[in-house]
């Protein structure tokens, strides 16, 4: 299924000719599981030391034989449902032959020809508009090791080191159709596919480290034509903001050479950062041909319907209809529905706060505000900070009972974030009820005007800037407890602005 | 009282009733290795320290509770070359394992491990179980104890001679193509390949996972259905083994067969057939009927694409299977600048000829543009194989005719790898159904052991030996033994 | 069809075996002689079946997701022929 929105941002010229950039996307996604994909290694390797996460098995030493991994086939089963494709009845794995270090076996045990889901679709949003991708199929193999080359760059390396830690750990792979036509829709399909396995618990994704990687296939073709140009293959692409850079100097490079009259090779290139460019990966002498044939040692999986619909129905939620329904229910934005569904962790806390009685827009406000700048700031969600929900949802119901004031709030949330403790407590030993008493503020009132004649002068010339000035005032007399909106009415009754 | 020479059956009466100590008997196989094994070479790396320890061990536990401990708990044992067992050299007959110490030890070793088994050693194979005379051995060919001059078959020759040359009672092997029942026809013992699927394959150095079987050798029937006993069953780490209860042979062993019905297979009684071969294994269907049996024609038609079909698909597995031999994790490495230049100069010279071709044929086989024409007709002929095996037993109970065309040959005699495959004709069809097949002796010709093949449907093993062991009784065969037995008597 | 030089030569490379002249005309010509016997296969009329890629009629065998010990440093790195610290060690890879 193609895009069916055109967008401004992907028409190319060459020459005076109109030309598309055609994108296939194919992801690498490693699986939560606590053991490897056909051994019991642990499949949580990062960081443990070079080679001490392996067994005979994903060693690949003599006479040991793979044992599948039951969690790896249910929630590659999940992802393949979440993303609404067809599981056909009967899957097999097959070998995959080739030799490099980080290959012990020098195959690898992977799917060809029967994989475990098809023709499938992933619905995501590019500008607000939403975009529809084909994706091809989701299948399931085992990871390779890891390598380090001497001197960091693989061509020029007189040698290099071979860990077999994540040799064995289960990868599934993602292979979109090309039907992503710009760098950002690229870029949007990747972040929405990233959102959805996070949400379904099968990946973490963590591009950094390795466990949600992508690969591009880029070709560019005359608009309106359906044959696929030149596909050039593009790796090491290891940021959302790689991805992006990379797909728009490709196809600007591909754009280039044909307008020069040049022919494109068909070849892989990698991304590489310190040059904000793609570099040809010196074509081999010979070519990989792989030999695939049914792996011997796994009889194949027969899927029955009933687990296919029971793992349906265990189901999350997806991000996109909880966006949807967060809207509806709650009259929240795109934007904000957006990211308060950015992780399910996310959304969940927003709900929950919701669910004690919050409004529904002013918890939206201080978990996008206040709640993301704490997070961020100590490095630790909500759930895990001295306030937790409970005590950000009682600090909330203070401030919509007017009980205390925003600016109190905000102090207040600070602090018990990072100590934890009793909100209404803490208010009412500390006297920080907020000033809603007209009568009371209204000598504040008066004094803020006597001593901000410039501010009155300024106010009653039309700038209403001024006005700030004068509660602050007031705020400052009070400590910070007066109700700035009844202050601000107060002062415009006064001045009578 | 010697026991060299003798059963497994005999040395576990005597270690209960005081005849002899598992000590002695470890004493009396190390005498005979020594005695023999300098012409024999069937044992590539002996582990006597490792024997004593178990002999001890045995002697304990069959001293504290006897009627527990199992029939092989104290006798001696030899095992191929391709089976781990944990910090004992294991190479698989070739130069490119030279020096790798498994870190692990496989199921079935393991399992006679349990049972308080004595292992003396490691026996000489062809390389990666790839041959049919043992000269594939990287590292000294086998000679048939019966005759020092020819061969002991393939590729479990050393653990076949083991036990033809009274070094062990008996031995472990495996079989591809046929690697333990046709060296146990030439050295005139016997030998069982389980149904595909009834011993684990964890352990087991692969050269054809869909093909290859663990299975004993012995001087008798009774001893391989002990032995098949104490290894088979289901096993977690090897995804195809079966997860059936394994019926218990020894009962089925008595049952006699009045009233079975035997298949001859039509093709099998062929003109590639020796004459000497055809004349013993004749006699032994007469002896058969004469014992209430029913023999029966059967045709399997395509018996004749069986060995194009075996020598396309085990070679395509083994390419896969062999390409971990790289120089990086284990084994032998011929160290350059350059890894292409590793590898190649590696495998190159750490295989064989014989491992090479296959490799080669394999790889080809699977390479773009031929899977269709080889691997995938080979994959289709084989279903069509085991079918007609499926239709015989309709009509029969089991098959019987021939394990080996020929008589053991002499060494150097088949150099063109054509003929070597030949070897296995009557051998190979058995693997490609998955079904189980005994080859045990019926007779001499030109003074060589000749062997009789019985094959069962899948999972009939006991079927399998039941019929086995009735011929067996009914004749002598299981008392002959090869002159190097005479010897240590002498 | 014969096999071409050309044809050993890319079949040895695919599988890493580094050949000299003499054993790449010599496997050449045995192996020739193996595939032609392999025309045997075409006598045998396979359009009704399927393949057997698997002898038996096993399906859905797996283990549940737990964790094992695994092998210490020091074994899984006992049989390196060539090791540098904790690492398998290879030369140039020269992609």
């Amino acid at each position: 299924m193609s895009s069916t929105a055109t967008h401004g941002t992907d028409t190319l010229r060459v020459g005076d000719r109109e030309y598309q950039a055609v994108i296939g996307l194919e992801v690498h996604a490693q699986l939560l599981t606590r053991s490897k994909m056909f051994c019991g290694c642990s499949a949580a390797y990062v960081g443990a030391p070079p080679n001490s996460n392996t067994c005979p098995v994903c060693l690949g030493l003599p006479g040991t034989l793979p044992v599948i991994n039951r969690q790896a086939v249910e929630y590659t089963v999940r992802t393949a449902v979440a993303l609404n494709c067809e599981i056909p009845e009967f899957t097999k794995f097959d070998r995959k032959n080739y030799f490099y270090p980080d290959l012990p076996k020098g195959y690898q045990i992977s799917q060809y020809d029967l994989p475990l889901s098809r023709q499938g679709w992933l619905q995501f949003h590019v500008d607000g508009e939403q975009r529809r991708c084909g994706v091809t199929r989701v299948h399931l193999e085992e990871d390779t090791g890891t390598m380090y080359h001497a001197g960091d760059v693989l061509q020029s390396a007189t040698s290099s080191l071979v860990d077999c830690n994540r040799c064995g750990v289960p990868l599934m792979e993602i292979v979109g159709e090309p039907d992503l036509r710009t760098p950002e829709e690229a870029r949007e399909y990747l972040i929405w596919l990233r959102r959805v396995l996070m949400y379904i618990g099968v990946n973490d994704g963590n591009l950094e480290q390795g466990s949600f990687r992508c690969d591009a296939n880029v070709s560019i073709r005359p608009r309106g034509s359906d044959q696929l140009g030149v596909k050039v293959e593009i790796k090491n692409m290891n940021s959302f903001r790689a991805v992006h850079h990379a797909l728009g100097y490709e196809i600007e490079r591909q754009r280039q050479v044909l307008e020069q009259g040049g022919a494109l090779l068909q070849e892989t290139r990698g991304w590489v950062e310190t040059q904000q460019a793609t570099v040809s990966q010196r074509s081999k002498e010979y070519a990989h041909d792989y030999r695939y044939f049914p792996e011997p040692d796994l009889p194949p999986l027969q899927l029955e319907a009933a687990l296919v619909e029971r793992i349906r129905g265990e189901l999350p939620e997806l991000p996109d209809a909880r966006a949807a329904r967060l809207r509806r229910q709650h009259g929240l934005g795109d934007y904000d529905a957006g990211l308060l569904t950015a992780t399910r962790e996310e959304a969940d806390t927003y709900e929950s706060l919701v669910a004690t009685g919050v409004g529904a827009k002013l918890a939206a406000n201080w978990m996008l505000g206040e709640v993301a700048r704490l997070a961020n700031e100590h490095r630790l969600p909500l759930q895990q900070s001295g306030l937790g929900v409970v005590g950000l949802a009682a600090l909330l119901r203070l401030l919509e009972a007017g009980t205390i004031s925003g600016s109190v709030a905000k102090e207040l949330l600070a602090e018990l974030y990072r100590d934890g403790g009793d909100p209404a407590a803490l208010v009412e030993q500390r006297g920080l009820g907020q000033v809603s008493d007209a009568g009371a503020l209204s000598s504040l009132v008066d004094e803020a005007i006597a001593q901000g004649s410039k501010a009155v002068a300024d106010f009653r010339a039309g700038k209403e800037a001024a006005l700030q000035s004068l509660v602050g005032y007031v705020m400052k007399q009070t400590r910070g407890r007066a109700d700035a909106q009844l202050v601000n009415r107060l002062l415009r009754e006064r001045l009578g602005g | 009282m010697s026991f060299t020479g003798g059963t497994v059956a005999a040395s576990a009466a005597a270690l209960r009733d005081g005849g002899v100590s598992p000590q002695e008997l470890l004493t009396e196989a190390r005498a005979q290795v020594e005695r023999v094994d300098a012409e024999v070479g069937a044992v590539l790396t002996p582990t006597w320290e490792l024997a004593e320890r178990q002999a001890a061990d045995a002697q304990r536990r069959l001293r504290e509770d006897p009627g527990a401990a199992s029939p092989l708990c104290g006798v001696p044992v030899a095992l191929k070359d391709v089976l781990c067992l944990e910090g004992v050299a294991c190479t698989a007959g070739s130069r490119i394992l030279e020096g790798f110490h498994p870190p692990y030890t496989g199921t079935a070793v393991q399992r006679l491990l349990d049972a308080g088994a004595v292992v003396i050693g490691k026996t000489n194979c062809d390389e990666f179980a790839m041959g049919s005379s043992t000269e594939n051995s990287a590292y000294r060919p086998v000679r048939n104890p019966w005759d020092r001059s020819r061969v002991p078959g393939g590729s479990s020759g050393g653990s076949a001679a083991a036990v033809a040359a009274g070094m062990v009672p008996y031995s472990l092997g495996t079989d591809t193509g046929g690697s333990i029942r046709q060296p146990a026809a030439l050295c005139g013992v016997v030998g069982f390949k389980p149904t595909y699927g009834r011993v684990s394959r964890y352990g087991l150095i692969a050269f054809a996972s869909s093909l290859d079987q663990i299975g004993p050798f012995a001087h008798t029937v009774e001893d391989c259905a002990l032995v098949y006993s104490a290894i088979a069953g289901h096993d977690p780490r090897d995804s195809t083994s079966s997860p059936t209860a394994v019926e218990d042979p020894m009962e089925a062993l008595r049952a006699g067969i009045a009233g079975m019905r035997l298949g001859v297979p039509h093709e099998y009684f062929g003109e590639g057939l020796e004459p000497g071969v055809r004349l013993a294994v004749e006699e032994a269907l007469r002896v058969l009927e004469g014992m209430g049996a029913t023999l029966d024609e059967v045709s399997l038609p395509s018996t004749g694409a069986a060995l194009s079909t075996y020598y396309i698909i085990a070679p395509a597995e083994c390419s896969s299977n062999l390409a971990r031999y790289d120089g990086i994790r284990f084994g032998m490495r011929k160290e350059h600048d350059a890894l292409l230049q590793m590898y190649l100069d590696t495998r190159g010279s750490g295989f064989g000829a014989e491992v090479k071709r296959r490799i080669m044929l394999g790889t080809y086989a699977l390479s773009s543009g031929y899977y269709d024409a080889y691997y995938r007709k080979a994959q289709k002929v084989r279903t069509v194989i085991a079918e007609e095996f499926a239709a015989a037993f309709e009509r029969v109970d089991a098959l019987v005719c021939a394990t080996s065309p020929t008589v053991a040959f002499p060494l150097a005699a088949r150099e063109d790898p054509l003929s070597m495959y030949l070897c296995d004709v009557l051998t190979l069809p058995v693997n490609l159904a998955g079904l189980p097949g005994v080859s045990l002796p019926c007779g001499m010709a030109d003074g060589l052991p000749v062997g009789l093949q019985v094959i069962a449907p899948r999972f009939q093993d006991a079927r399998a030996l039941r019929v086995a062991h009735a011929y067996e009784q009914a004749t002598g065969w299981h008392r002959t033994r090869s002159p190097l037995v005479a010897a240590a008597a002498a | 069809m014969p096999l071409t030089p050309e044809d050993i030569a890319h079949v040895a490379m695919l599988a890493r075996l580094g050949l000299s002249d003499e054993e790449r005309s010599r496997y050449g010509a045995q192996l020739d002689a193996v595939l032609e016997h392999m025309t045997r296969l075409n006598d045998v009329d396979t359009s009704p079946v399927g393949e057997t890629a698997q002898v038996g009629e096993l399906v859905n065998v797996w283990r549940e997701d737990i964790s094992q010990p695994s092998l210490s440093v020091e074994r899984a790195l006992a049989n390196a022929p060539a090791r540098e610290g904790d690492f398998f060690r290879v030369g140039a890879i020269q992609e």
